[in-house]
């Protein structure tokens, strides 16, 4: 390469900011387009609505873009869902065992499902990195069977419970926002600042980007692998609890259904690669973001659900198609 | 030679790859019935003229006959078609199918329009039993050995009426006694009239079975004669392009004034082998010296350093580092334990192409700047800032990728992501392969400071004169073992070139 090649301006830079800017600015016009067609936009029901279907979106995306920072992918994030939702009304209700308090009820339903999220996860990343599964197929063992499992903790049956305490994860609100809307900011804010300033979020990256390279610098590979797969378990816990809070009532066959595509979806919408290497929590929650709207804005103007999806599809291969474009440029 | 027509004639081949000479006016012509045996070093051209050969890529210019009659291949599978047959290093054949199916995949027979498998079984039978291989036709490949699995390569090959074969290292991963079964092969088709054209470093091999041998270098055929009237050495000397009579220069090279002699024992290595690549290595390293690690391609180089590293693990031997015993089972055994690794591949291996100039010098040090697991960007970046001043790394600064480098300032970050660990032992494969001349001495200069401040260097070249200018002692491998130790006057262009040819000096 020649001296001047190697001096060049940074001309990766704008190249950078702008495809970052392309899933902010693609939000802001689709939020422009909305306040302009479709009829009541701007209110707190709208509002409302969209942030309640998004925010568990978003929770799960989170871990998943740390998965497919790394290499990998996590087929397993839905099936997680059923089977925290599925733990928490038997523990709350103290159908697994006797619990001393209602209030340590809740606590451990908060706990203890989330906390079984993540050692499924921890399976995961031991499919993968112990006996060398690759991920996709890796994960597609508990896509199948973890939902089976969370059917047969609750013998297959829909739960209907009322439970304010439990259900302040969804329905709470401080100082008027949900409760559920600050546990993603926080996931969402904790997820980029350990991206961009813990060792692990460099490994993750590292391992992404040339596998390796990593191995030979001495990263534990194994070991990061493992932990990100245990995140992705945890977020979806999370999610699952979210989603029986909302409903108020534990539907293992419904729950965290078509949840790995939709999360899938947001990061690459995201501008996240799926090759690895690459990290991108905020456009993934500005991806889940737009895609959330798209839908809303096709049914609010009475496109079917199904013509819905064509579009929400239509949406991945432009961002995909984008993403190529850009490693071109 | 006879004067017949030769099966091949490939003249004036040129090609260029983004502007950049591969081949130069290249020269190469197969007898009928001959093994012609073609050599080089990494780069000298073999594989884009035989790639040019087979269809993979397109000449600029050039002229290519074969079989009497002007031949260019658009594609792979029309070269195979035309008689002309490729056996990789890599096997390429599906190992869970039968042998039958792989060696008839493609050409199938067919009956009453569904497959005829009693008859190719029996076709497939036949066919190994020409290489007095009996196997079961109908259990899966991956049942049998690689040698075997070479063989129904071979076959495969041969079973689509090749007139040429070509063997691109067949025996890299072989063992002595199979590549004497791949070898007998070899001399059966070239009794059944079919020439080949064989492909590697290993010397014994090419003079045991080739009839011609065609040497290339730096794109250019440089050198066509019989097998019996070139020497070893000679042969050698002409890949490398050094003169056999040649005296020692000093100063071509950065590495400047060598260091002082007998050092402190830092690495010592007895009888380390990993079958088949790896056989016996003896070798040692003393305190701030540099320890030149030679030996042509396949000889078990780059394998050696890998076990030091604790990349691979040996099968036997030992290694010490400091008087204690040393097994690494990981590569960050042997960092925590001050060693750093250097290799050969730096897109493959070393750069995360799409991290900065910082994450990629500090990679390494990682653990070292955090505090509970968070990086102190303050520290870092003055370690960045130390290494480019001091390294004279050439970037827009530490937050420009990797890949926006060039190979020289690519090789310096990644020379830096292990001065930054203050290692005691340094190896370093091929460390200014691919590097401007500028960079190269640059490089060069910097591991003789290094050294002179107590650094342990293994310095793995395949550049001779980089072997003896650069080290303080080497040793020469040679069939995956260290045939000879060479230092002070015994240092010598002949006597490293010796070494690789005959295994001795």
């Amino acid at each position: 390469m020649s001296e001047r090649a190697v001096l060049a301006p940074r001309a990766w830079r704008p190249m950078a900011l702008l495809s970052r800017n392309a899933v902010l600015a693609a939000l802001v016009l689709l939020i422009l387009l909305n306040i302009a067609i479709t009829p009541h936009f701007v209110s707190w029901e709208t509002l409302n609505v969209n942030l309640t279907q998004v925010t568990t979106i978003i929770i799960v995306a989170i871990g998943m873009t740390m998965v497919i920072a790394t290499g990998g992918i996590d087929l397993s994030v839905g099936a997680l869902m059923a089977i925290a939702g599925a733990l928490a009304p038997l523990i709350f209700e103290g159908k697994l065992f006797a619990i001393p308090s209602p209030m340590i009820g809740v606590a451990l339903a908060y706990v203890l499902p989330v906390l079984a999220a993540g050692a499924f996860g921890w399976f995961n990343g031991l499919l993968v990195t112990r006996y060398r599964i690759q991920p996709i197929i890796a994960t597609l063992v508990l896509f199948i069977a973890g939902r089976g499992i969370g059917q047969v903790m609750t013998n297959g049956n829909l739960q209907p419970f009322r439970n304010p305490p439990f259900q302040m994860i969804a329905m709470g609100h401080i100082a008027h926002v949900p409760v559920q809307v600050i546990l993603m900011l926080l996931i969402g804010g904790a997820a980029a600042w350990a991206v961009r300033r813990t060792v692990f979020g460099r490994r993750i990256l590292a391992i992404g980007g040339n596998e390796r390279a990593a191995r030979l610098a001495g990263i534990p590979v194994d070991r990061t692998k493992r932990l990100v797969y245990v995140i992705s378990g945890l977020c979806s816990g999370l999610a699952g609890l979210i989603v029986v809070a909302i409903n108020s009532s534990s539907d293992a066959n419904t729950n965290g259904m078509g949840m790995e595509l939709d999360a899938i979806a947001a990061v690459a919408v995201g501008g996240t690669p799926l090759m690895g290497g690459r990290a991108l929590i905020v456009g993934t929650i500005l991806g889940a973001l737009i895609i959330q709207i798209v839908r809303y804005m096709l049914l609010a103007n009475g496109v079917p659900d199904s013509a819905a999806m064509v579009v929400k599809a239509g949406l991945i291969v432009l961002a995909v198609a984008l993403q190529f474009q850009g490693r071109r440029a | 030679m006879p004067d017949a027509p030769p099966l091949l004639a490939m003249h004036g081949i040129n090609k260029q790859f983004a502007g950049i000479a591969a081949l130069v006016d290249a020269e190469f012509a197969v007898a009928e019935g001959e093994v012609h045996a073609l050599v080089g070093q990494n780069g000298a051209g073999k594989s884009t003229l035989i790639k040019i050969l087979t269809g993979y890529y397109r000449r600029d210019s050039g002229d290519v006959t074969f079989a009497g009659r002007p031949f260019g291949a658009a594609s792979p599978l029309a070269s195979q078609r035309a008689g002309i047959s490729t056996i990789y290093q890599e096997i390429n054949l599906v190992g869970f199918r039968s042998v039958t199916e792989n060696i008839c995949l493609g050409r199938e027979t067919y009956r009453f329009g569904l497959l005829d498998w009693k008859r190719m079984h029996e076709e497939a039978a036949a066919l190994l039993a020409r290489f007095g291989i009996e196997i079961d036709v109908r259990r899966p490949l991956q049942d049998f050995s690689t040698a075997a699995q070479q063989m129904v390569a071979i076959a495969r090959a041969i079973g689509f009426a090749a007139r040429l074969v070509i063997m691109d290292e067949p025996t890299s991963s072989l063992s002595e006694r199979e590549t004497q079964v791949l070898l007998d092969v070899i001399r059966r088709l070239r009794a059944d009239g079919i020439s080949v054209v064989f492909v590697s470093h290993k010397l014994d091999e090419l003079y045991a079975v080739c009839d011609r041998v065609t040497i290339m270098r730096d794109g250019r055929t440089v050198r066509v004669a019989p097998m019996a009237e070139i020497s070893k050495l000679d042969l050698v000397a002409t890949m490398l392009g050094r003169d056999i009579g040649s005296v020692a220069r000093q100063g071509a090279t950065g590495f400047g004034a060598k260091g002082a002699g007998a050092a402190e024992t830092l690495l010592a290595v007895e009888a380390l082998a990993e079958a088949p690549r790896v056989r016996a290595v003896d070798l040692s390293v003393g305190k701030g010296e540099i320890v030149g690690l030679s030996g042509l391609l396949g000889s078990g180089r780059t394998e050696t350093a890998r076990m030091l590293f604790g990349v691979d693990a040996p099968d036997s031997g030992r290694i010490t580092l400091d008087g204690r015993g040393f097994t690494p089972r990981a590569p960050h055994d042997a960092i925590t334990a001050g060693v750093g690794y250097c290799t050969e591949d730096r897109k493959a291996e070393g750069i995360v192409p799409e991290m900065s100039v910082r994450e990629n010098l500090t990679l390494a040090l990682l653990p070292a700047l955090a505090r509970a697991g968070v990086v102190d960007e303050a520290a870092q970046a003055r370690i960045v800032e130390t290494f480019i001043t001091r390294l004279g790394i050439r970037c827009a600064g530490p937050d420009q990728p990797i890949r926006q480098l060039s190979g020289g300032n690519q090789q310096k970050v990644l020379l830096a992501r292990w001065l930054c660990m203050n290692p005691r032992l340094l190896i370093l494969d091929e460390p200014t392969r691919g590097i401007d001349v500028g960079a190269k001495a640059e490089i060069q200069a910097l591991i003789r400071e290094l050294a002179r401040d107590g650094l342990g260097v293994l310095m793995i070249s395949s550049e001779i004169e980089e072997i003896v200018e650069g080290a303080d002692r080497a040793y020469v491998m040679r069939d995956g073992r260290t045939v000879a130790a060479l230092d002070g006057d015994a240092l010598t262009e002949q006597n490293v070139m010796t070494a690789m040819a005959q295994g001795d000096v």
